[in-house]
């Protein structure tokens, strides 16, 4: 059974790690998944309280603490409700039956006769004098989670599948709220002068002038690259921070080149190359046709930059982080800093959204570095705004080339996916460096670039393979080796740009075979969930009567289904383009299985498309001869309210399959859906995103 | 020493006249609901009132406002029908930017109490938000207008397409 087990219960059998039942009435759920805005802890909170029947108000949920909570690894790719929910449905179903065969037992009845009402326990309609916090027992919290116990059906739902408020945003619209705010005693404010890149080393630091710049006391901890500025008076750090860049002269800083701030410089440089699926090529003699897609280098851009708090008292180091995952941050730190995981403990305490690897574990290491040369205080580290674009790990630039091999009726035979990309996840955990640490008197060797497995999904490989009923259908993957900039894991890895690759080249095909792109993708769709929701956004957005090509107005549709294996979902936009695109209405359809808290799923569609339509139409990290240049909002500028459309979101319900990660699933369609709309609109094609004025207009022109 | 007035409360800080106003108001008097976010003007999630208009903390020397009153969201008390409108909407995700955002449209509303959906995008452009919740918090914002204002009927069908307009929330 045991090997069937979800990996959290795996790492976590004891029950004690996951509930704990409080003196006042209260019940703790802890859990290793965190609150990064997506609303995952309250919808575990609805999930504990549907199998334990115990009124939601009364679950208070611990989420990321090394100490007491359970190693349930990273949040990320859209895991929180397919991994976390299943265990904590597995966890809390199974406490309740022991707890109720104790119960019967003890009554001499059937636990089906014991009913369950706010954690107070009911034989018939007359309470037994019993509930959770009088009658469980150590020995339910003995045995280990065997995860054999059968949860309630779907149909027996009553908080499940309802739209609850989230428990974190009533703080968040108030005041103090997120790991920023936090106050400790001792505490000190710091800021960094950051090593400008891998290798480079300080020859000299203008000390006198970067102090005349601050106007007040502050204390500078060097420890090799390291530089650290460190004092009482935070508008004082942050002062000398702002001045110390320009009095510190570097050695050993690379020289970068503008073409490579391009996807296409990517094409051509050393790679580990591989291909997938079907290796072979069908023996076929129809028409070969191929088109080139790109995405540049883009940011997290998080509103916040990043955060973190650390403190080293007795030898034991303390550290508040609003990284994904505490336990992988514990030990990643351990290893930068010699020393045990025992003596650290890593909390989370709440960001801003992140979407993918930030700078948060990063800040941690720079908070735990100072700390420990200034032991007894709480050492503060704020990252400045040009800190976070400047070196936050990007979303990898990507040059995609789809081909397609042809039969008599345009519909291809055999499908290749070509991807040229830099790694997609490059975490602590997986192989890659935090910032400091190459900072430190003994770097770490060169990071080894790995992508996530096709099994989790893959990374430039994400939602690369079409799910249409090709007979041979194959990537091609070229891992690019030395990108001119770090990147690491940003919402939906490859999907973003496969998807717009696939779902545009479809169009393109449809095109050329003369057959609307709607029926041409139906045509060659078995999966039923796919095509319900293609027709359903078709039908809502009016599609049949979508006008020709040219007009200036356009209406275009994509849909992919997340990694191949989470949520399906289809996006339509109508937009406008003159001399930029102007998205006007969004319709989306997505089917996440069962959906335990609807109007978070909804919040999830909506603001994916909002992100994903700033992708698409605005951004790009600018990168030039001393590294990057889009380090404020003006210069990587995103989506403001007076840009952002109209949006109608529909679940397609399924309450009765599996739950399906849903958080990234709105990505790939909705840039694929402009990349569509704009061509409709325009009638040419623009291939290359972002989708500025300046290719808008270079479109028109050729 | 510098007086001002913070939310309804008379307030006197000794830093340099040059110190950040949001500095002031995190450090000094511990209102941690104005935030960070760029330094710049460019976010907006430092959002606070001087004398009722919306103005960047992060740069206005606290100097320049001695003598003025300030409003933060803590100013707002918890149960302000903004706030409560941005929690019936779940208008948020991570919700960095909303108090901010908040600010600005309490100036809006104390000098439009019938916004129209382009009013409350002109209000708030200046704003930016990375988890995309915008259609959300252009609904919440609706919502609170029609919340404070008093049996206002004919507006009434106004803000309803304006809520409607803003998203679709079957």
């Amino acid at each position: 059974m045991s090997d069937m087990l979800p990996l959290s219960i795996q790492n976590n059998r004891r029950m004690e790690k996951w509930l704990r039942f409080q003196p006042d009435r209260t019940l703790r759920l802890a859990v290793g998944k965190v609150e990064l805005g997506q609303g995952n802890v309250t919808a575990l909170a609805q999930i504990a309280a549907e199998e334990l029947d115990v009124d939601l108000n009364r679950i208070s949920v611990l989420s990321g603490d090394t100490q007491d909570a359970p190693d349930e690894g990273q949040t990320t790719s859209s895991q929180s409700i397919e991994v976390s929910g299943r265990s904590v449905r597995l966890v809390t179903a199974e406490f309740r039956a022991r707890v109720l065969d104790r119960l019967a037992q003890r009554l001499n009845c059937s636990p089906d006769e014991i009913s369950v009402e706010d954690g107070e326990f009911r034989r018939g309609d007359t309470p037994t004098g019993h509930d959770y916090w009088s009658f469980a027992s150590d020995e339910d919290f003995a045995r280990e989670i065997e995860g054999n116990t059968a949860p309630k059906p779907p149909a027996a739902y009553r908080v499940v599948g309802q739209p609850v408020p989230r428990r974190d945003l009533p703080a968040k619209v108030t005041g103090a709220a997120f790991i920023h705010d936090i106050v400790r005693p001792d505490m000190l404010h710091a800021r960094i002068l950051r090593q400008p890149c891998r290798g480079a080393t300080l020859v000299s630091l203008n000390e006198a002038a970067v102090r005349r710049a601050a106007g007040g006391d502050f204390r500078i901890v060097r420890v090799g690259n390291f530089v650290a500025l460190v004092g009482g008076d935070e508008t004082v750090v942050q002062r000398a921070a702002a001045a110390a860049p320009m009095h510190a002269i570097w050695d050993n800083v690379p020289r970068l080149t503008p073409e490579m701030q391009e996807a296409a410089w990517l094409v051509g440089q050393s790679s580990n190359d591989r291909v997938l699926y079907d290796e072979a090529a069908t023996a076929t003699t129809g028409t070969t046709v191929q088109a080139s897609y790109s995405r540049p280098y883009v940011a997290h851009a998080s509103m916040a930059p990043s955060c973190a708090l650390a403190e080293v008292r007795n030898g034991y180091l303390s550290v508040w982080s609003h990284t994904q995952g505490v336990y992988p941050l514990r030990a990643a730190l351990a290893n930068v800093l010699g020393m045990s995981p025992d003596a650290i403990t890593v909390r989370h305490a709440h960001g801003a959204g992140c979407y993918g690897h930030n700078g948060a574990d990063d800040v941690a290491l720079d908070a735990a570095v100072i700390a420990r040369e200034i032991p007894d205080h709480c050492i503060r580290v704020q990252w400045r705004r040009e800190e976070e674009f400047g070196f936050e790990p990007l979303g990898s630039a990507m040059h995609v080339t789809a081909r397609a091999v042809l039969d008599d009726a345009g519909k291809p035979l055999d499908w290749t996916t070509e991807i040229w990309s830099a790694t997609h996840v490059q975490r602590p955990s997986t192989g890659g460096n935090m910032l400091t640490h190459e900072a430190l008197p003994t770097p770490p060797p060169d990071p080894r670039p790995t992508d996530p497995a096709e099994a989790a999904g893959g990374g430039g490989t994400r939602n690369g393979l079409p799910l249409y009923d090709f007979a041979k259908k194959r990537i091609l993957h070229h891992l690019v080796l030395r990108p001119p900039t770090r990147t690491s894991a940003l919402r939906g890895l490859g999907a973003l740009t496969n998807v717009f690759a696939l779902e545009c080249f479809m169009d393109e095909l449809a095109e050329r075979a003369g057959i609307d792109p709607v029926d041409y993708r139906l045509s060659l769709l078995s999966d039923p969930r796919a095509r319900r929701l293609i027709e359903n956004v078709a039908e809502r957005c009016g599609w049949a009567s979508r006008g020709p090509a040219g007009s200036g107005r356009g209406v275009g549709l994509g849909w992919a289904r997340y990694k191949n294996k989470a949520a399906y979902a289809a996006v339509a936009v109508e937009l406008e383009v003159d001399q930029e695109v102007r998205v006007r209405r969004a319709w989306c359809a997505s089917d996440a299985g069962l959906v335990i808290n609807p109007d978070g799923a909804r919040n999830q569609l909506e603001g994916g498309i909002v992100q994903a339509i700033s992708m698409t139409l605005k951004e790009q990290m600018r990168l030039d001869v001393d590294g990057r240049t889009s380090v404020d909002w003006e210069h990587y500028p995103i989506l403001k309210f007076s840009e952002v459309p109209e949006i109608s979101t529909e679940i397609v319900h399924a309450p009765d399959l599996p739950t399906l990660g849903m958080g990234e699933c709105t990505f790939g369609p909705t840039a694929a859906a402009i990349g569509n709309a704009v061509a409709h609109a325009l009638g040419t094609r623009i291939r290359d995103m972002p989708l500025t004025r300046g290719r808008i207009a270079a479109a028109l022109l050729a | 020493m510098i007086e001002m007035t913070v939310n309804d409360r008379a307030v006197s800080v000794g830093v340099a006249e040059t110190t950040p106003l949001l500095d002031v108001l995190r450090n000094q008097l511990d209102l941690k609901g104005s935030r960070y976010g760029c330094g710049l003007e460019q976010c907006g999630s430092c959002m606070v009132l001087v004398d009722g208009e919306p103005v960047f903390a992060c740069s206005r020397e606290v100097g320049t406002v001695a003598g003025r009153h300030i409003t933060t969201i803590e100013g707002l008390g918890g149960t302000h029908p903004l706030q409560l409108a941005f929690l019936e909407e779940q208008a948020g995700q991570c919700a960095y930017c909303l108090s901010g955002i908040i600010m600005s449209a309490k100036a809006l509303l104390d000098r439009n109490p019938a916004p129209t959906r382009d009013d409350i995008v002109a209000a708030l452009d200046k704003h930016l938000c990375r988890c995309g919740a915008h259609p959300r918090i252009i609904r919440a914002v609706a919502k609170a207008a029609e919340a404070l204002r008093p049996g206002a009927s004919v507006a009434a069908s106004a803000v309803a397409s304006v809520v409607a307009s803003a998203g679709a929330s079957a």
